[in-house]
């Protein structure tokens, strides 16, 4: 992955395919150049014993192939950095995995075109989930999610190209002023 | 800024193509995006995102854009069926963003698949 941004798209794939009717995302910047990006679902959550081996490439839900890169690629990104990922799970009641990144470190990967994976995140799961994306850093904070722009649709979908477009442009300008300084 | 007026005006828009789309049903073109690790690693956002542009642009009403995951061909991601109704299937690998206008003119207005950039075409070489 080229972008921070990229492994988010990516991962968010696992909240939907665990059935999650809320997902929370945040993106943390601390004052000491820590980055922490979390995703919190109450999907159906993870046995202790898959919870044991999720970090393993060779772990995965699906019956196609052997292997799933997702987290085993995050967290070589995080790591590579001097940072961490946690994942905390409980059967039923959902999952929250947070990758730390020290976004000084010349190893880390740039937060990339956050507004943009949020757009395609939302176009391909419309309906549910719910999505929120919560940003915070020294310089402000911001919150958006399709929960509340939803009712003012009344009914047209999400996905339509028209409101997409509409959220990614506005997130576009809100992400700017607090996470600039990462993007690039 | 982007305001909450724009989206009203956005929603009324979209509306009157939801009942175009409504009018002659089951009509749908279907184009789909393999989205699993490995088609986002290789660039398969900025082609969605593209579709999107295109079909926004070009106001067309029929066109449905679905992700899919891994089909088992990595190497050749991105990859994009377009599912004209009515028509087999086609793929598209290796996409990217600068492609997508063609594929959108040629294939999906007109019905003419962009036989260049298919797997069949991309196999052979």
């Amino acid at each position: 992955m080229k972008e921070i941004a990229l492994h988010l798209l990516d991962i968010v794939q696992n909240s939907v395919r665990a059935g999650a009717s809320h997902v929370a995302i945040r993106f943390l910047l601390g004052e000491d150049g820590v980055l922490e990006m979390g995703v919190r679902d109450d999907g159906c959550g993870m046995s202790e014993e898959l919870l044991s081996r999720v970090r393993s490439p060779f772990t995965t839900t699906r019956t196609t192939r052997k292997v799933g890169l997702g987290i085993p690629l995050l967290m070589q990104n995080a790591m590579q950095t001097g940072g961490h990922v946690d994942i905390e799970s409980e059967e039923g009641k959902g999952t929250d995995i947070a990758a730390f990144f020290q976004t000084g470190s010349i190893d880390c990967l740039p937060l990339g075109d956050l507004a943009s994976t949020m757009a395609s995140i939302i176009m391909g799961s419309p309906d549910t989930p719910e999505f929120a994306l919560h940003c915070t850093s020294p310089t402000g904070e911001m919150s958006f999610s399709t929960e509340e722009i939803r009712p003012m649709l009344e009914g047209v979908s999400l996905a339509e190209p028209g409101v997409v477009q509409w959220i990614k442009e506005s997130l576009e300008e809100e992400i700017e002023p607090i996470l600039g300084g990462i993007m690039k | 800024m982007k305001t909450l007026a724009e989206l009203e005006a956005i929603r009324k828009a979209t509306l009157s193509r939801i009942n175009l789309r409504k009018d002659d049903k089951g009509e749908v073109t279907r184009v789909v995006i393999g989205m699993a690790t490995c088609g986002i690693a290789a660039g398969a956002r900025p082609v969605m995102l593209a579709f999107m542009d295109e079909i926004e642009k070009r106001k067309l009403a029929h066109v449905q854009i679905s992700q899919t995951g891994c089909i088992g061909m990595c190497r050749l991601e991105p990859m994009v069926d377009v599912i004209l109704p009515g028509k087999d299937k086609v793929t598209y690998v290796h996409v990217k963003p600068e492609m997508v206008p063609r594929i959108v003119a040629e294939h999906i207005v007109n019905g003419r698949p962009v036989d260049e950039y298919t797997i069949g075409a991309a196999e052979k070489k």
